[in-house]
């Protein structure tokens, strides 16, 4: 039975919450200015309460069960996060306030930009971007700016290899850039010998994530960033998978200029059913002037006694404000909390169990499906979802059948580079017997598909509703749940 | 802890994966870089956390110990007590996008009353699924404008009396579009511009206007003739809103906007020092194609039950990678939840009191501070809730001796207007009493005297 919406619970009259009555003399509302009706829904508390209740048991979640989603790095998020983020001193202190009141926000922007730099070995960090790909949206931006700067208005392309995030194209193209792609070897590295090829006086940057989005580590960082910084471009790390990295290498020492860091995925928070994310940007030292801003900055260096004074500072040749304010403070106060309960002999734990639970899986899986680059694996891997004796299944099919198994599905058909593709990220959150049953549940579906085809083609059965009808949803667009005019 | 693994269970792992030790997973890293030592303080327990930062956290001054009078794009207001509980819940708080529709109907279904919500609050046709700030879609707005006319217009007319931050991140937004010129907040120009005068900067080559209704001075200025001049130049009407102020005002699609955007903070989203807030976005329907962001639409399942799905993705940066619309991913998904149950509670009623104290409020506060000696009020416009203070002495030394009286006192305009020192934008919302207010006029006018 599906949800009602909060216009079909609506009644007329009814009173959610109560506002005190006006304790000042009445002003006259602007004549013709003043709205006619005001189209909100009429509900009581409890009609509101129950209402979204029901919505969310519609979710599969972390908190609920395991959620593999390849690239998304669905880590536990801890509860005291969300206690910190709501101590009443961080929230509700307001982004303008003078720097003498909110020393405290100020302390820790400026400790966590000293941890992301630690842990990733760049020269200095902006806390600013709101996500991943603004982040990226950033980076760009200041690989534009550096370029620039020295006078070099040539460079006009932007490599990047065919494993990529579909967020590193269309970010160099809003800026402006040529995308040019470059293809993966057979052994899921970028190929050499092309890169060589597409080397010249007019290349930017190349765009590069590492652990690869196929879960590989890249076996020729060291010569790819040569190649690139010989022809005068610079290198950008996208961090989206910086979880098989932590305290096993940093992106700064390796030689790449800059990149950005998810805290939503690696720094465990909450995804929030798509946001709000967090997408600090980190640059090597050629770059520090070309941060946005403004960030925190130390302005009067403590004694024993006294803390250091902290205040706002825009970087000489900033790029500029990409957001209001200062970034998602909230999600830096969760970050930093998770950074604290870790410490640095925790960051190298992170990564290596998080890389340990995908090489158990991959191990569990290799017989059953076609590993296509198959090598020891960082923190996931992809594998093809379908069979060349069970004509007529697909990856999507087995993605819908775990649901009836109780997991969420992997991410599917991407990377691009792989027919197919089931990508698989289990996280270092997740135990030896969660990831038993997932890798049996995968077993037994891949025997399905040989006997039982129909079963993955109907998936699934056991959720609240089935597969749903995209063309028509396109189609029809419906996009709102109600209409003045239908009233 | 969260990493579960007990050491046998490491062991038994590694031998099914064959390899012998931990290190040796790590084998492709370039062995100068493997393992570097990081200098972090060591890791401290749930409890040490929570102590360290329940003492950084008191070292503020927040809102909750203050009577705030700030505002300048984000407010201090009411958040019922059941917003936080169904947000803090973790089928929504732990989920990811909605790509898998059959296991994610709860948040889809949310970001559609969502969705609903905000084009019936703005008057307009569409909302899509949220941006990061008020800020970057007023920035996505400018982009939009730019490719509905393929790049051939090149002029955007931006009001001076727009949010400085909106203006200063469109402008970082737009600085790689080639041959681009933004009009109407040079340096120079007058901050108290009106909307007439600045129509006349609308030409043929203009792709957009943009305007904030009530402005960032708090002022409400019909924009019908402005639209209809916009309009008649065929170009794209964008209004920046202030989300409360519309319980009370006339919408923006009551005068024919093509975009309107905003920050939607003030929709039971906590100050936290500036963010994660949400960013609106809505339009007319005929610019959906060319909208960024998620969108959730209504479709059915093959029993023909009601079920929804992100929907028009064909316009996604992991569609269509470098012709996407935007490079848009994560967005604000929580946040826009949070709005949804903050509507949803307070509902027709709820959110026009609020705005109707505020506006109230603000009035009776403006008026008296008006009396004050050498306080003057710009009060020639209708307000909502914000208005400006012509101030006897530099706004920081004013806010110095209100913090002295826990107070926090407005925004100096002369942070961002170079004409406007000794000008203070002061905010009151609903959680001002009349006694904070007098409060506030009692010791502005001490300062005064002092």
């Amino acid at each position: 039975m599906a949800e009602p919406t909060v216009y079909e619970l609506s009644s007329s009259g009814r009173i959610g919450v109560r506002f005190p009555e006006p304790d000042v003399p009445l002003a006259t509302l602007p004549a013709g200015l003043e709205r006619e009706s005001l189209p909100l829904p009429e509900l009581s508390e409890l009609d509101v309460v129950r209402h979204f209740t029901h919505l969310s048991q519609l979710n599969y979640s972390i908190d609920g069960g395991f959620y593999p989603l390849g690239s998304c790095t669905m880590k536990y998020n801890p509860k005291i996060n969300e206690d910190t983020a709501r101590l009443p001193g961080f929230a509700f202190t307001h982004p303008l306030q003078p720097a003498e009141t909110v020393q405290g926000n100020l302390a820790l922007m400026y400790e966590l930009q000293e941890y992301l730099k630690e842990i990733s070995g760049f020269a200095a960090v902006s806390l600013q971007p709101a996500a991943g790909a603004h982040g990226e949206f950033t980076g760009v931006m200041i690989i534009k700016a550096y370029h620039e700067a020295m006078g070099r208005t040539n460079r006009t392309k932007m490599l990047i290899p065919d494993s990529a995030h579909g967020t590193n194209p269309a970010t160099s193209a809003m800026r402006g850039f040529e995308v040019v792609g470059v293809p993966s070897d057979s052994r899921g590295n970028v190929d050499l010998e092309a890169l060589k090829a597409l080397c010249d006086d007019a290349v930017a940057g190349l765009m590069l994530t590492n652990p690869n989005t196929l879960g590989l580590f890249e076996e020729h960082v060291v010569e790819v960033l040569d190649l690139i910084h010989g022809c005068g471009g610079l290198v950008y790390g996208d961090g989206a998978n910086l979880n098989a990295l932590l305290g096993i290498a940093r992106p700064g020492d390796i030689g790449f200029d800059v990149m950005h860091f998810n805290l939503h995925k690696t720094f465990s928070t909450p995804h929030g059913g798509g946001g709000p994310g967090s997408g600090p940007v980190g640059v090597a030292t050629h770059l520090v002037d070309f941060l946005p801003g403004p960030n925190a900055v130390i302005v009067e260096e403590g004694t024993d006694e006294e803390a250091p004074l902290f205040d706002l500072a825009m970087p000489a040749q900033s790029i500029g404000r990409v957001k209001s304010f200062h970034g998602h403070f909230g999600m830096l106060v969760r970050a930093f909390t998770y950074i604290s309960m870790y410490g640095a002999d925790g960051m190298r734990k992170i990564a290596e169990h998080a890389v340990l639970n995908a090489n158990y899986l991959l191990a569990k899986l290799r017989h059953a499906y076609h590993v296509p680059h198959d090598r020891i694996c960082m923190h996931e891997f992809v594998m093809e979802g379908v069979f060349e004796d069970a004509p007529g299944v697909h990856a999507l099919d087995i993605a819908k059948r775990l649901m009836d198994y109780k997991f969420h599905p992997p991410t599917n058909y991407f990377p691009l580079i792989v027919h197919e593709a089931l990508m698989i990220e289990p996280t270092e959150t997740e135990n030896k017997q969660t990831l038993d049953a997932f890798a049996d549940a995968l077993i037994k579906i891949a025997a399905e598909a040989h006997t039982q085809p129909e079963l993955l083609h109907g998936a699934p059965h056991i959720t609240p509703i089935g597969r749903l009808d995209e063309v028509k949803a396109a189609k029809d667009l419906v996009l709102c749940c109600w209409y003045p005019d239908q009233n | 802890m969260f990493i579960p693994h007990t050491d046998s269970e490491r062991e038994e792992m590694l031998k099914e994966i064959g390899v012998g030790s931990m290190a040796e997973l790590f084998n492709a890293v370039p062995k100068d870089f493997r393992f570097p030592k990081l200098n972090l303080p060591p890791a401290l327990t749930e409890m040490e956390i929570m102590a360290e930062l329940s003492e950084l956290a008191s070292v503020n001054e927040s809102t909750r110990e203050l009577i705030c009078f700030l505002g300048a794009g984000a407010y201090n207001h009411y958040i019922p007590a059941a917003v936080d509980a169904i947000i803090r819940r973790g089928e929504f708080l732990t989920a990811y996008t909605p790509y898998q529709p059959e296991v994610s109907q709860g948040t889809l279904q949310a970001i559609f009353e969502y969705q609903s919500l905000i084009a019936l609050l703005t008057g307009m046709e569409v909302s899509n699924a949220s941006h990061y700030d008020g800020a970057t879609a007023a920035a996505e707005a400018a982009v939009l404008a730019y490719h509905q006319f393929r790049g051939k217009r090149t002029r955007i007319v931006l009001s001076p009396a727009v949010n400085p931050q909106y203006r200063a991140v469109l402008r970082t937004y737009m600085s790689g579009y080639e041959r681009l010129e933004i009009v109407g907040d040079e340096a120079g120009s007058s901050p108290f511009t009106s909307v007439d005068d600045l129509a006349k900067l609308v030409d043929m080559n203009t792709s957009l206007a943009l305007v904030q209704y009530p402005d960032f001075f708090g002022r409400i200025q019909d924009l019908t003739a402005f639209a209809q001049k916009v309009h008649e130049a065929g170009a794209l009407l964008a209004v920046a809103i202030n989300p409360t102020a519309l319980a009370m005002l006339k919408t923006p699609g009551d005068f024919g906007a093509d975009i309107v955007v905003g920050e939607g903070q003030p929709l039971g989203i906590p100050l936290s020092y500036g963010g994660p807030y949400l960013g609106l976005f809505a339009a007319k329907k005929e610019l959906v194609r060319k909208m960024a962001g998620r969108l959730v639409g209504e479709t059915q399942d093959e029993k023909g039950q009601r079920g929804y799905v992100l929907t028009l993705t064909a316009r996604e940066q992991h569609i269509r990678r470098e012709k996407a619309t935007s490079n848009i991913c994560t967005n604000q998904g929580l946040m826009a939840l949070t709005s949804a149950v903050y509507l949803s509670l307070l509902g027709k009623h709820g959110l026009r009191k609020v705005a109707e104290l505020c506006f109230h409020k603000a009035h009776y506060a403006a008026e008296k501070i008006g009396k004050l000696p050498g306080f003057e009020v710009q009060t020639s416009t209708p307000f909502f809730h914000e208005f400006v203070v012509k101030t006897p002495a530099p706004v920081a030394d004013i806010n110095l001796h209100l913090l002295d009286h826990g107070i926090l006192g407005g925004y100096d305009l002369g942070k961002d207007y170079p004409g406007l020192d000794n000008h203070m934008l002061i905010a009151v919302t609903e959680m001002n009493t009349r006694e904070d207010i007098d409060i506030l006029c009692e010791v502005l006018e001490e300062f005064n005297h002092g």
